[in-house]
Parts: structure tokens; sequence; C-alpha cells
């Protein structure tokens, strides 16, 4: 059986979690139907709710063991998946500042698309961003988006080290980093935008399904916003 | 109203100030975090009368030594078989004890164990990182990992001879070698004969472990369709297998999205007591079904709540 965003499949775990699967394989259908079941959680939680995560094309929804159980569980998200959907506000849009100079992978990637480095900016740039889902790490949030024109596998094998602030991208995706941290993705520039805020009224800049844009600077603009 | 000032004399890796977590941040990449073992550090703080949030220290395999250089303070130590070396006399874990100025208590591995908690009657000063002093291994952020040469201050600190003395360590408390787990929830990228497998065979613990998870050695697990699946959320407890078959499972500092499958899931409380074993025990998997996990669970709640309530009374 497969699953699809309206008929989801729901994978009971342990004593205390329920897996929604809306689709198998990268889906925009299966994503939304993520975002719409995570938004009408949280406006609707069911018993014993503790959490839930959003990932591509799954929503893992965690609950209490001692006040309900998986059927339970299954049956309100289930409801929710009928429920007529509320009108919710757009998504948030985000703007996210880079400097692209002297960034150690810009040349490479101009040269693998046949590309020259301003071009290989230029469509970075073009992009329409969105937070797919974080993981990883802390704020590590993914960005679905990156124009075809510059979409790479990972390289071989991960470089070590990579300071926190790398504007990185790997097929369709693009990520900026929160730690120093290795990665296999290629880094075409450097962000003084903080995703890990210190606010904490709002720790995190980004929601999972909000919009994000790229805003050139110079390294002048860089090292003045740091 | 005193404060108790404590130098760091030596820290082996994986020596950390936690709490009791910061959960429901997974959706921002950030896993719960807080004790290894949660069930021995809650009794190390109900032995002294404080809440099941209040900071203490998780102690590793590498052991700790600490020297009161102010003030006193009673300390409980819970949680594995451990050494305590004390001023007047060496005790195991499982003992509640004062430590004064000018006084060395150092905690070392004893007969068995991987992890050991020491709670504190007073305020371990811990840094802060979204509500929560638990440290996030990987990124050192909160309280902290500990190192050598540090100070840690312990604000409101009391000695309180009317609890010192033995505690006694319940028997769930000790290692677990069977753990109870759900298949999946990518139980089906494993043929038939691989998921028995999974079920019958002992896997041996490796030393490749930190707080992220720890790695086990057993008959490779291969998936039958070494696809790569979408990045999915991640549980604590998850058994992740990697494309040539090996198994890890996820502990507190887990990733929260991976996309490896994930044969099954073990059961919180049994995670507690396997993160207990050592490098190089065996341990195997037992299937049930979620229903059975929810049950196991309240049962284990309604006796676990009791324990701490007698521990907490004493």
């Amino acid at each position: 059986m497969t699953p699809t965003p309206s008929v989801p499949i729901f994978r009971a775990i342990a004593e205390r979690a329920v897996l929604v699967e809306f689709g198998i394989s990268l889906d925009q259908a299966a994503h939304d139907a993520v975002l719409r079941m995570d938004k009408a959680l949280v406006a609707n939680p069911c018993l014993g709710f503790r959490e839930a995560v959003p990932a591509f094309v799954n929503l893992l929804v965690e609950f209490d063991p001692l006040t309900t159980d998986h059927p339970a569980v299954i049956d309100h998200l289930r409801s929710l998946l009928s429920a007529q959907p509320k009108v919710h506000k757009p998504s948030a849009e985000r703007e996210v500042l880079v400097c692209y100079e002297g960034s150690p992978d810009l040349n490479a990637v101009a040269q693998q698309t046949g590309l020259s480095p301003e071009a290989v900016i230029n469509a970075h740039l073009s992009g329409d961003y969105a937070v797919f889902m974080y993981g990883f790490a802390p704020g590590y949030a993914y960005l679905g988006g990156v124009p075809e024109a510059i979409r790479l596998d990972r390289k071989p094998a991960p470089v070590r080290n990579i300071p926190a602030g790398s504007v990185m991208i790997a097929g369709a995706q693009c990520l900026v980093t929160t730690l120093v941290m290795p990665t296999g993705w290629w880094i075409i520039g450097r962000s003084p935008t903080p995703i890990l805020t210190q606010n904490p009224a709002r720790p995190f800049l980004f929601d999972v399904g909000d919009k994000v844009r790229f805003r050139r600077i110079s390294p002048a603009e860089y090292e003045a916003a740091l | 109203m005193t404060d108790a000032t404590l130098s760091v004399s030596f820290a082996g890796p994986h020596v950390t100030i936690q709490d009791a977590g910061r959960p429901g941040l997974m959706r921002y990449g950030v896993p719960a975090s807080g004790p290894m073992d949660r069930s021995s550090f809650r009794l190390a703080n109900a032995a002294l009368g404080n809440t099941a949030d209040h900071p203490g220290i998780e102690v590793s395999l590498g052991g700790l030594t600490l020297q009161c250089l102010s003030g006193a303070v009673t300390l409980a130590l819970a949680g594995g078989g451990f050494i305590a070396e004390t001023p007047n006399r060496t005790l195991g874990t499982w003992n509640i004890f004062t430590l004064k100025a000018g006084e060395t208590l150092t905690i070392r591995p004893g007969p068995w164990g991987s992890w050991t908690y020491l709670a504190f009657a007073g305020n371990l000063q811990a840094k802060q990182w979204l509500g929560s002093g638990a440290t996030h291994g990987s990124s050192g952020f909160g309280g902290g990992k500990l190192t050598t040469g540090q100070s840690l201050t312990i604000t409101n600190a009391q000695t309180r001879p009317d609890r010192e003395g033995r505690i006694s360590c319940p028997v769930w408390a000790r290692p677990r070698h069977v753990l109870r787990c759900t298949l999946g929830p990518q139980d089906r990228f494993f043929d038939a004969e691989t998921l028995t497998t999974f079920t019958t065979a002992r896997f041996e613990m490796t030393d490749a472990f930190d707080r992220m998870g720890l790695r086990l050695r057993g008959p490779a697990l291969v998936p039958v369709e070494a696809l790569s699946i979408p990045s999915e959320p991640i549980l604590r407890g998850s058994v992740q297998v990697s494309g040539d078959g090996t198994a890890t499972v996820l502990l507190s500092d887990h990733q929260t999205t991976g996309g490896y499958p994930k044969i099954a899931t073990v059961i919180s409380y049994d995670l507690d007591s396997f993160v207990q074993c050592r490098p190089r025990d065996a341990v195997a998997f037992q299937t049930i079904p979620p229903q059975q996990a929810i049950e196991t669970t309240r049962q284990r709640a309604s006796r676990f709540a009791a324990f701490e309530d007698r521990i907490r009374q004493r």
C-alpha cells in the first residue's frame, strides 16, 4: 500500500508515537499535507499531545502513553484530515543575507555546472526557497528550491570544520549552518543572519513552511553585519 | 543561604551537566538531551527531595574528581555501580554523603554500569539554553561538558545529615540485555529473513558510543532496497540501520531526522537500563505490539512513582 496526501499511512511507534506518512518520495503535495496536518494539530491537539515533528513527507506525533494510546491518537489525526481546512495566513517570508565572495566552493560549482561564478550567484539568488524541515543539528533548516541549473550531488567525502554561517547547497536543497560541522555539501556563501536568534521569544529564525529569500551583500557589509 | 564552590580536578570525556532535558523542540532540530539513564537521574534528585528537573552531573566511565573549595553540600549518587572515594571512606553508587571545604570526591567506574548521576542539595549553576541546563553534546549548548580546572557553584548549598546513608538500588535500574521494541517504522525495507535475524540474533555493544547513539556489532541487517528515503523524523530509541547493515541505537542527543531506515524502536524505560550495559555486553531485541508497549510502560511508571516517593520521603 502506498500512502497518498489524502490517504496517509499511520504507523504506531514504541509506546509513545505515531508516524503519519503522506508519500514515499519527495513530493510537494505530500509535503503540503504534512504542513496542513501539523497546523491542524497545533490548533487542535490530541489528548496527551507532546510534540509534532514535520519532515518532507511525514509527520511524527509524540504523545504521553500514560494518558492516551496509539488508536486514540490515530483517530484524532484522522479526524483532522477530514476537517475542513481552515483559512490560514500565508507563510511568513524570511530574508537571509549572503556574501558569496571568497567562498570555498563557488568556483568548483561554476566549473561543474558550466556557469560563470556570477551566474551561479544569480541562480542561487533567483530560487524560491521554503523551509521543508529541520534536522541534523539544532537550527539546521533544510530549504527546498535550489534552481535546476546549480543542482549538484554531494561531494564524495565530507569536509571537516565548516564554520557556522556557511551557505551551502546539495541537490535541490540549501542550508545555512549554525554550528561548526563536517559536510559534503557545496559552500557557496557565508551569512551573518543568525538562525539561532538568541531571542527567547523566538529562538529560531524560521518555522517549517516559511518562505525564504536570499539577499546579496558585499564583503564589507558582511563584516559590518557580524 | 550559602554557596559551595567545587573545582573540577579531573573530568573524563562525556561528563556533562544535565537536567530533565528540553523536550518539544525536535521540530527545530533540537533533541531533548537530558540524562542517558533518566530513571537513575530522577532517583538521585528524589533522594535529596529535589524536583525531577533539578540540574546535576552525568558521569561517564571516564570518571570525575571534584574538590570542594568552599562551603559544604550534601550529594546523592545514583545510577550504575560506580565507586565514590569520599573523604571518610569508599562508597558505592546509591549513597548520600556530604562534601566539605578542603575535601575531594573521586567517582570512578565500579563493578557495573556506564553512567552515574550526582545530584546536589542546592542549585548547581548551569548555563541555560532554550529553557534548560541540559548539555547538548555535539554543540556544547546548555550547562556544558565539564573540563579539568573549571569551577562549579552551588547556590543555597545545604548539608542534610538526616538524609545521609544508603539508597536502595531498584532491580530495574540494573543493565538490561533484552530490549523490548516495536518493529518499524521502516521495517518494510527489510526482508523476512533479516527481520527474523534481528529478533533472534545476539548483538554486542561496541565502544563506538556517545550521547547521540550506540553502535552494535552483529549480523548485517542489510536493507532490501538501499534506496534513498526522504529524511524522516527520529525518536530516541530508534534502531537505525546504515547501508552496510550496521545497527545503531539512537540516544539522548540523537539527530532529529535522518534518511536511514529504522528497523525498530526501543521503549523508553528499556533505554535507561540499556545504556548501563558496557562495551562487549550482549544484547538482544524482543519485538512487542504497540499496545503491549503501552501497558508495560504504564505498569513500570506506577512502580517507578511508588519507588521515587519512598526515596523522596526518607
